[in-house]
Protein backbone atom coordinates (compact mmCIF):
# COMPACT_ATOMS: atom_id res chain seq x y z
CA UNK A 1 0.00 0.00 0.00
CA UNK A 2 1.60 3.03 -1.01
CA UNK A 3 1.21 5.93 1.22
CA UNK A 4 1.31 9.92 1.19
CA UNK A 5 1.08 12.83 3.47
CA UNK A 6 -0.70 16.23 1.66
CA UNK A 7 -1.22 19.67 3.37
CA UNK A 8 -3.66 21.98 1.72
CA UNK A 9 -4.75 26.05 2.48
CA UNK A 10 -2.12 25.31 6.09
CA UNK A 11 -3.29 28.72 8.28
CA UNK A 12 -2.22 29.57 11.69
CA UNK A 13 -2.33 32.87 13.63
CA UNK A 14 -0.85 33.24 16.96
CA UNK A 15 -2.81 35.94 18.44
CA UNK A 16 -2.95 38.41 15.50
CA UNK A 17 0.20 37.05 14.34
CA UNK A 18 0.58 35.21 11.28
CA UNK A 19 2.77 32.42 11.31
CA UNK A 20 2.03 30.67 8.25
CA UNK A 21 -0.88 31.11 5.09
CA UNK A 22 -2.03 29.28 2.62
CA UNK A 23 1.25 27.10 2.59
CA UNK A 24 0.85 23.66 0.35
CA UNK A 25 3.04 20.23 0.64
CA UNK A 26 2.90 17.05 -0.75
CA UNK A 27 5.19 14.23 0.39
CA UNK A 28 5.76 10.73 -0.75
CA UNK A 29 7.54 7.78 0.10
CA UNK A 30 11.12 8.11 0.50
CA UNK A 31 10.97 11.92 0.03
CA UNK A 32 11.98 14.40 3.47
CA UNK A 33 10.08 17.65 4.24
CA UNK A 34 12.36 20.32 5.53
CA UNK A 35 11.20 23.38 7.92
CA UNK A 36 13.32 25.87 7.42
CA UNK A 37 13.44 29.41 9.40
CA UNK A 38 15.18 31.36 12.34
CA UNK A 39 14.12 30.89 15.74
CA UNK A 40 10.42 31.92 16.87
CA UNK A 41 9.72 31.35 13.07
CA UNK A 42 6.89 28.94 13.52
CA UNK A 43 8.68 25.51 12.78
CA UNK A 44 7.38 24.21 15.48
CA UNK A 45 4.03 25.45 15.14
CA UNK A 46 3.44 23.74 11.80
CA UNK A 47 4.99 20.90 12.67
CA UNK A 48 2.65 20.46 15.60
CA UNK A 49 -0.28 21.61 13.67
CA UNK A 50 0.11 18.56 11.05
CA UNK A 51 0.70 16.22 14.14
CA UNK A 52 -2.32 17.32 15.16
CA UNK A 53 -1.82 18.99 18.33
CA UNK A 54 -2.73 22.16 17.74
CA UNK A 55 -5.96 23.29 15.84
CA UNK A 56 -4.98 25.23 12.44
CA UNK A 57 -6.94 28.46 11.39
CA UNK A 58 -8.19 26.82 8.19
CA UNK A 59 -6.59 24.00 5.95
CA UNK A 60 -6.38 20.27 5.84
CA UNK A 61 -3.44 17.86 6.32
CA UNK A 62 -4.50 14.68 4.48
CA UNK A 63 -3.41 11.21 5.25
CA UNK A 64 -3.88 9.18 2.04
CA UNK A 65 -6.43 11.42 0.95
CA UNK A 66 -8.08 11.33 4.22
CA UNK A 67 -8.30 14.06 6.29
CA UNK A 68 -6.40 13.34 9.40
CA UNK A 69 -8.99 14.77 11.91
CA UNK A 70 -11.46 12.20 10.59
CA UNK A 71 -8.73 9.25 10.68
CA UNK A 72 -7.18 10.39 13.66
CA UNK A 73 -5.91 6.90 14.83
CA UNK A 74 -5.01 5.99 11.45
CA UNK A 75 -2.70 9.01 11.09
CA UNK A 76 -1.37 8.36 14.44
CA UNK A 77 -0.16 4.65 13.95
CA UNK A 78 2.03 5.55 11.29
CA UNK A 79 3.16 8.13 13.02
CA UNK A 80 6.06 8.42 15.48
CA UNK A 81 6.62 11.94 17.27
CA UNK A 82 10.28 13.25 18.62
CA UNK A 83 9.70 17.15 20.13
CA UNK A 84 12.28 19.02 22.06
CA UNK A 85 11.20 17.63 25.49
CA UNK A 86 12.38 13.82 25.39
CA UNK A 87 9.62 12.78 26.93
CA UNK A 88 10.72 9.97 29.34
CA UNK A 89 10.22 9.20 32.76
CA UNK A 90 13.59 10.92 34.46
CA UNK A 91 13.01 8.09 37.65
CA UNK A 92 12.74 5.19 35.71
CA UNK A 93 15.67 3.01 33.56
CA UNK A 94 16.38 3.52 29.69
CA UNK A 95 14.49 -0.03 29.65
CA UNK A 96 11.42 0.55 31.28
CA UNK A 97 10.92 3.92 29.63
CA UNK A 98 11.30 2.30 25.83
CA UNK A 99 9.21 -0.68 27.06
CA UNK A 100 6.67 1.50 28.30
CA UNK A 101 6.19 3.06 24.74
CA UNK A 102 7.00 -0.17 22.97
CA UNK A 103 2.95 -0.76 24.29
CA UNK A 104 1.68 2.52 22.65
CA UNK A 105 2.72 1.75 18.99
CA UNK A 106 2.98 -1.13 16.89
CA UNK A 107 6.85 -2.92 16.87
CA UNK A 108 8.78 -2.43 14.02
CA UNK A 109 10.48 -5.72 14.59
CA UNK A 110 13.69 -4.57 16.02
CA UNK A 111 15.93 -5.74 18.75
CA UNK A 112 16.27 -3.29 21.12
CA UNK A 113 19.57 -4.47 22.21
CA UNK A 114 20.35 -4.13 18.55
CA UNK A 115 18.96 -0.51 18.21
CA UNK A 116 20.82 0.88 21.28
CA UNK A 117 24.34 -0.59 20.45
CA UNK A 118 23.75 1.17 16.81
CA UNK A 119 22.92 4.08 19.08
CA UNK A 120 25.69 3.90 21.32
CA UNK A 121 23.83 3.27 24.87
CA UNK A 122 24.26 -0.35 25.50
CA UNK A 123 26.29 0.73 28.96
CA UNK A 124 23.35 2.76 30.01
CA UNK A 125 20.18 0.26 30.05
CA UNK A 126 20.14 -0.15 33.79
CA UNK A 127 20.66 3.63 34.61
CA UNK A 128 17.75 6.23 35.25
CA UNK A 129 17.29 8.66 32.62
CA UNK A 130 18.07 11.58 34.59
CA UNK A 131 21.55 10.63 35.28
CA UNK A 132 21.61 10.17 31.34
CA UNK A 133 23.27 14.06 29.47
CA UNK A 134 21.01 15.97 27.51
CA UNK A 135 22.26 14.60 24.15
CA UNK A 136 22.06 10.75 25.42
CA UNK A 137 18.86 11.26 26.30
CA UNK A 138 18.12 12.78 22.68
CA UNK A 139 19.50 9.29 21.33
CA UNK A 140 17.10 7.25 23.66
CA UNK A 141 13.91 9.90 22.02
CA UNK A 142 15.79 8.16 18.56
CA UNK A 143 15.71 5.06 19.60
CA UNK A 144 12.08 5.15 20.37
CA UNK A 145 11.80 6.23 16.44
CA UNK A 146 13.38 2.77 15.94
CA UNK A 147 11.55 0.53 17.70
CA UNK A 148 8.20 2.00 16.15
CA UNK A 149 6.65 0.76 13.07
CA UNK A 150 5.81 4.09 11.75
CA UNK A 151 6.24 5.13 8.46
CA UNK A 152 6.02 8.49 9.00
CA UNK A 153 8.76 10.80 11.41
CA UNK A 154 8.08 14.20 12.89
CA UNK A 155 11.38 15.54 13.94
CA UNK A 156 11.67 18.64 15.65
CA UNK A 157 15.62 19.97 15.63
CA UNK A 158 16.70 16.16 16.12
CA UNK A 159 20.31 17.46 16.00
CA UNK A 160 19.70 19.65 19.13
CA UNK A 161 22.23 18.82 21.85
CA UNK A 162 24.11 16.28 19.48
CA UNK A 163 27.62 16.27 19.06
CA UNK A 164 29.06 15.80 15.91
CA UNK A 165 28.89 12.55 15.47
CA UNK A 166 25.41 12.20 16.86
CA UNK A 167 24.26 14.63 14.23
CA UNK A 168 26.11 12.10 11.47
CA UNK A 169 24.24 9.32 13.46
CA UNK A 170 20.56 11.15 13.03
CA UNK A 171 21.64 12.01 9.12
CA UNK A 172 22.65 8.27 8.08
CA UNK A 173 19.41 7.08 10.08
CA UNK A 174 16.99 9.62 8.46
CA UNK A 175 18.88 8.59 5.20
CA UNK A 176 18.30 4.80 5.29
CA UNK A 177 14.66 5.27 7.47
CA UNK A 178 13.66 7.22 3.90
CA UNK A 179 16.03 4.57 1.64
CA UNK A 180 13.18 1.91 2.85
CA UNK A 181 10.03 4.04 1.68
CA UNK A 182 9.38 6.15 4.80
CA UNK A 183 8.96 9.98 5.18
CA UNK A 184 9.94 12.37 7.38
CA UNK A 185 9.37 15.70 8.46
CA UNK A 186 11.97 17.76 10.17
CA UNK A 187 11.82 21.29 11.04
CA UNK A 188 15.31 22.47 11.61
CA UNK A 189 17.53 25.76 11.90
CA UNK A 190 20.47 24.54 10.71
CA UNK A 191 20.37 22.22 7.01
CA UNK A 192 20.43 18.41 7.23
CA UNK A 193 23.00 17.22 4.69
CA UNK A 194 21.79 14.08 3.87
CA UNK A 195 21.04 12.93 -0.42
CA UNK A 196 16.75 11.94 -0.44
CA UNK A 197 14.62 14.16 -2.22
CA UNK A 198 13.86 16.97 0.21
CA UNK A 199 10.82 19.70 -0.18
CA UNK A 200 11.75 22.80 1.99
CA UNK A 201 9.08 25.16 3.36
CA UNK A 202 10.82 28.22 4.37
CA UNK A 203 9.40 30.07 7.09
CA UNK A 204 9.47 34.14 7.52
CA UNK B 1 -7.96 -4.67 -4.20
CA UNK B 2 -8.41 -5.47 -0.57
CA UNK B 3 -6.63 -3.08 1.80
CA UNK B 4 -4.65 -5.44 4.26
CA UNK B 5 -6.72 -4.70 7.90
CA UNK B 6 -5.01 -2.14 10.51
CA UNK B 7 -3.44 -3.13 12.81
CA UNK B 8 -3.52 -1.25 16.22
CA UNK B 9 -1.33 -1.73 19.55
CA UNK B 10 -3.57 -3.18 22.31
CA UNK B 11 -5.76 -0.70 24.17
CA UNK B 12 -6.10 -2.96 27.75
CA UNK B 13 -2.34 -3.50 27.32
CA UNK B 14 -1.25 -0.04 26.98
CA UNK B 15 -3.61 1.10 29.80
CA UNK B 16 -1.79 -1.60 32.05
CA UNK B 17 1.44 -0.42 31.16
CA UNK B 18 0.59 2.79 31.93
CA UNK B 19 -0.60 1.93 35.11
CA UNK B 20 2.24 -0.16 36.20
CA UNK B 21 4.30 2.34 34.73
CA UNK B 22 2.99 5.24 36.98
CA UNK B 23 3.10 2.77 40.43
CA UNK B 24 6.22 2.64 39.79
CA UNK B 25 7.18 6.01 39.73
CA UNK B 26 5.43 6.40 43.10
CA UNK B 27 7.23 3.89 44.08
CA UNK B 28 10.64 6.04 43.20
CA UNK B 29 9.45 8.77 44.76
CA UNK B 30 6.59 8.00 47.56
CA UNK B 31 6.67 11.70 49.11
CA UNK B 32 3.74 12.24 46.54
CA UNK B 33 1.48 9.61 48.22
CA UNK B 34 2.50 10.58 51.75
CA UNK B 35 1.87 13.97 51.89
CA UNK B 36 -2.01 13.96 51.37
CA UNK B 37 -1.98 10.62 53.53
CA UNK B 38 0.13 12.60 56.42
CA UNK B 39 -1.94 15.49 55.43
CA UNK B 40 -5.56 13.43 56.28
CA UNK B 41 -3.89 11.92 59.55
CA UNK B 42 -2.87 15.31 60.88
CA UNK B 43 -6.07 17.04 60.36
CA UNK B 44 -8.30 13.95 61.59
CA UNK B 45 -5.41 13.80 64.79
CA UNK B 46 -5.53 17.26 65.51
CA UNK B 47 -9.99 17.75 65.77
CA UNK B 48 -10.04 16.01 69.16
CA UNK B 49 -7.31 17.73 70.61
CA UNK B 50 -9.29 21.12 69.97
CA UNK B 51 -12.81 20.06 70.31
CA UNK B 52 -11.98 18.09 73.53
CA UNK B 53 -12.32 14.32 73.99
CA UNK B 54 -16.37 13.81 75.20
CA UNK B 55 -17.45 10.71 73.23
CA UNK B 56 -20.21 11.62 72.06
CA UNK B 57 -19.45 14.92 70.70
CA UNK B 58 -16.33 13.02 68.89
CA UNK B 59 -18.99 10.08 67.89
CA UNK B 60 -21.16 13.06 66.16
CA UNK B 61 -18.83 15.14 64.30
CA UNK B 62 -16.42 12.26 63.32
CA UNK B 63 -18.04 11.47 59.97
CA UNK B 64 -17.89 15.19 58.92
CA UNK B 65 -14.71 15.76 59.96
CA UNK B 66 -13.21 12.84 58.27
CA UNK B 67 -14.70 13.34 55.06
CA UNK B 68 -13.88 16.97 54.79
CA UNK B 69 -9.85 15.81 55.66
CA UNK B 70 -10.51 13.10 52.86
CA UNK B 71 -11.88 15.32 50.57
CA UNK B 72 -8.79 18.29 51.03
CA UNK B 73 -6.57 15.50 50.74
CA UNK B 74 -7.95 14.05 47.53
CA UNK B 75 -7.82 17.92 45.87
CA UNK B 76 -4.25 18.12 46.98
CA UNK B 77 -3.05 15.18 45.46
CA UNK B 78 -4.61 15.96 42.33
CA UNK B 79 -2.72 18.98 41.13
CA UNK B 80 -0.10 16.33 39.97
CA UNK B 81 -1.64 14.26 38.14
CA UNK B 82 -0.67 15.18 35.03
CA UNK B 83 2.14 17.90 35.86
CA UNK B 84 5.26 15.82 35.33
CA UNK B 85 4.11 14.52 32.04
CA UNK B 86 3.09 17.19 30.86
CA UNK B 87 6.83 19.04 31.86
CA UNK B 88 8.72 16.13 30.95
CA UNK B 89 6.44 15.69 27.39
CA UNK B 90 5.19 12.52 28.00
CA UNK B 91 1.95 13.62 27.57
CA UNK B 92 2.38 14.49 24.24
CA UNK B 93 3.50 11.34 23.31
CA UNK B 94 0.05 10.07 24.61
CA UNK B 95 -1.53 12.47 22.58
CA UNK B 96 -0.03 11.17 19.44
CA UNK B 97 -0.19 7.81 20.14
CA UNK B 98 -3.00 5.64 18.26
CA UNK B 99 -3.89 4.54 21.61
CA UNK B 100 -7.05 6.57 22.48
CA UNK B 101 -6.40 8.60 25.05
CA UNK B 102 -9.67 8.08 26.49
CA UNK B 103 -7.95 4.85 27.61
CA UNK B 104 -4.97 6.68 28.97
CA UNK B 105 -6.95 8.94 30.75
CA UNK B 106 -8.83 6.10 32.23
CA UNK B 107 -5.26 4.72 33.32
CA UNK B 108 -4.28 7.95 35.11
CA UNK B 109 -7.22 8.41 36.97
CA UNK B 110 -6.85 4.32 38.28
CA UNK B 111 -3.31 5.00 39.03
CA UNK B 112 -4.51 8.24 40.60
CA UNK B 113 -6.95 6.09 42.92
CA UNK B 114 -4.61 3.34 43.55
CA UNK B 115 -2.08 5.76 45.04
CA UNK B 116 -4.12 8.03 46.69
CA UNK B 117 -7.65 7.15 47.17
CA UNK B 118 -7.12 3.30 48.57
CA UNK B 119 -4.00 4.32 51.00
CA UNK B 120 -7.03 6.63 52.70
CA UNK B 121 -9.26 4.41 53.16
CA UNK B 122 -6.88 1.31 54.49
CA UNK B 123 -5.57 4.00 57.36
CA UNK B 124 -9.50 5.01 57.83
CA UNK B 125 -10.03 2.71 60.40
CA UNK B 126 -6.75 4.19 62.14
CA UNK B 127 -8.19 7.11 62.31
CA UNK B 128 -11.79 6.69 63.13
CA UNK B 129 -10.51 4.89 66.23
CA UNK B 130 -9.69 8.60 67.66
CA UNK B 131 -13.40 9.06 67.34
CA UNK B 132 -14.50 6.34 69.20
CA UNK B 133 -16.37 5.12 66.37
CA UNK B 134 -17.52 1.64 66.60
CA UNK B 135 -16.51 -1.33 64.39
CA UNK B 136 -19.79 -1.40 62.33
CA UNK B 137 -19.54 2.58 61.69
CA UNK B 138 -16.18 2.19 60.77
CA UNK B 139 -17.35 -0.22 57.90
CA UNK B 140 -19.77 1.51 56.76
CA UNK B 141 -17.15 4.84 56.78
CA UNK B 142 -14.48 2.55 54.90
CA UNK B 143 -17.10 1.39 52.07
CA UNK B 144 -17.94 5.15 51.63
CA UNK B 145 -14.63 5.62 51.39
CA UNK B 146 -14.18 3.68 48.90
CA UNK B 147 -16.99 4.28 46.82
CA UNK B 148 -16.20 8.23 47.53
CA UNK B 149 -12.68 8.43 46.30
CA UNK B 150 -13.35 6.70 43.25
CA UNK B 151 -15.55 9.57 42.15
CA UNK B 152 -13.31 11.70 43.37
CA UNK B 153 -10.14 10.53 41.05
CA UNK B 154 -12.57 10.91 38.02
CA UNK B 155 -13.85 13.74 38.83
CA UNK B 156 -10.81 15.03 39.42
CA UNK B 157 -9.11 13.81 36.36
CA UNK B 158 -11.25 16.37 34.38
CA UNK B 159 -10.13 19.43 36.24
CA UNK B 160 -6.08 18.58 36.43
CA UNK B 161 -6.46 18.17 32.89
CA UNK B 162 -8.10 21.53 32.60
CA UNK B 163 -5.53 23.32 34.49
CA UNK B 164 -2.30 21.44 33.87
CA UNK B 165 -1.28 23.89 31.45
CA UNK B 166 -1.40 26.85 33.41
CA UNK B 167 0.95 27.92 36.13
CA UNK B 168 -0.26 27.49 39.67
CA UNK B 169 -3.80 26.05 38.38
CA UNK B 170 -4.46 24.37 42.19
CA UNK B 171 -6.87 27.20 42.90
CA UNK B 172 -8.64 27.11 40.11
CA UNK B 173 -8.31 23.26 40.24
CA UNK B 174 -10.36 23.61 43.78
CA UNK B 175 -13.03 25.67 42.41
CA UNK B 176 -14.14 23.79 39.52
CA UNK B 177 -13.41 20.29 41.28
CA UNK B 178 -15.97 21.78 44.90
CA UNK B 179 -18.87 22.00 43.89
CA UNK B 180 -18.91 18.43 41.81
CA UNK B 181 -17.84 16.71 44.48
CA UNK B 182 -20.40 18.08 47.11
CA UNK B 183 -22.97 15.18 46.64
CA UNK B 184 -19.81 13.14 47.30
CA UNK B 185 -18.97 15.02 50.16
CA UNK B 186 -22.99 14.84 51.43
CA UNK B 187 -23.86 11.85 51.03
CA UNK B 188 -20.38 10.14 52.24
CA UNK B 189 -20.40 12.00 55.35
CA UNK B 190 -24.31 11.55 56.37
CA UNK B 191 -24.41 7.83 55.44
CA UNK B 192 -22.10 7.25 58.48
CA UNK B 193 -23.89 9.65 60.66
CA UNK B 194 -26.79 7.56 59.84
CA UNK B 195 -25.13 4.29 60.64
CA UNK B 196 -24.11 5.52 63.37
CA UNK B 197 -27.74 6.95 64.39
CA UNK B 198 -28.83 3.47 64.09
CA UNK B 199 -30.73 4.02 60.60
CA UNK B 200 -30.17 2.31 56.94
CA UNK B 201 -27.41 2.88 55.16
CA UNK B 202 -28.34 1.29 51.71
CA UNK B 203 -29.69 4.76 50.06
CA UNK B 204 -26.54 6.75 50.78
CA UNK B 205 -24.21 3.80 49.67
CA UNK B 206 -26.59 3.22 46.36
CA UNK B 207 -26.33 6.75 45.67
CA UNK B 208 -22.42 6.98 45.85
CA UNK B 209 -21.98 3.89 44.07
CA UNK B 210 -24.14 5.54 41.42
CA UNK B 211 -22.03 8.61 41.15
CA UNK B 212 -18.92 6.66 40.62
CA UNK B 213 -20.44 4.82 38.11
CA UNK B 214 -21.53 8.07 36.06
CA UNK B 215 -18.25 9.52 36.70
CA UNK B 216 -16.26 6.37 35.36
CA UNK B 217 -18.34 6.69 31.62
CA UNK B 218 -17.85 10.61 31.74
CA UNK B 219 -14.37 11.01 32.75
CA UNK B 220 -12.42 9.12 30.57
CA UNK B 221 -13.27 11.07 27.69
CA UNK B 222 -13.63 14.62 29.21
CA UNK B 223 -10.23 14.46 30.23
CA UNK B 224 -9.30 13.36 27.07
CA UNK B 225 -10.71 16.30 25.65
CA UNK B 226 -9.43 18.64 28.20
CA UNK B 227 -6.10 17.45 27.69
CA UNK B 228 -5.98 18.22 24.11
CA UNK B 229 -7.01 21.64 24.97
CA UNK B 230 -4.66 22.21 27.74
CA UNK B 231 -1.83 21.35 25.36
CA UNK B 232 -2.91 23.60 22.46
Amino acid sequence: MSIKLNGSGLTLYRGDRCLFKDLEFALNPGEMLLLEGKNGSGKTSLLRAIAGLIELESGTVLWNDEPVENERQVFCNSMVWMSHKVGFKGDLTLVDNLRFESSLRLPSGRELDEVLRQLGLSRLKRLPLRSLSAGQQRRVALARMLLAAAPLWMMDEPASNLDAEGRELVGSLLASHLGNGGMAIVAAHQDVEIDVPTHRIRLQ
Amino acid sequence: MNEPEQQYPGIAAALGELVKRDLSLVVKRPGDVLNPLFFFGMVAALFPLAVGPAAEQLQFSGPGVLWVAALLAALLSLNSLFLADFEDGSLEQLLVSPVPLSAMALGKSIAHWLTSGLPLVIVSPVVAMTYQMSLAVTGVLMLTLLLGTVSLSLLGSIGAALTVGLHRGTALLSLLILPLAMPVLIFGARTVSLVAAGDGVAGGLYFLAAYAMLMISISPFATAAALRISNE
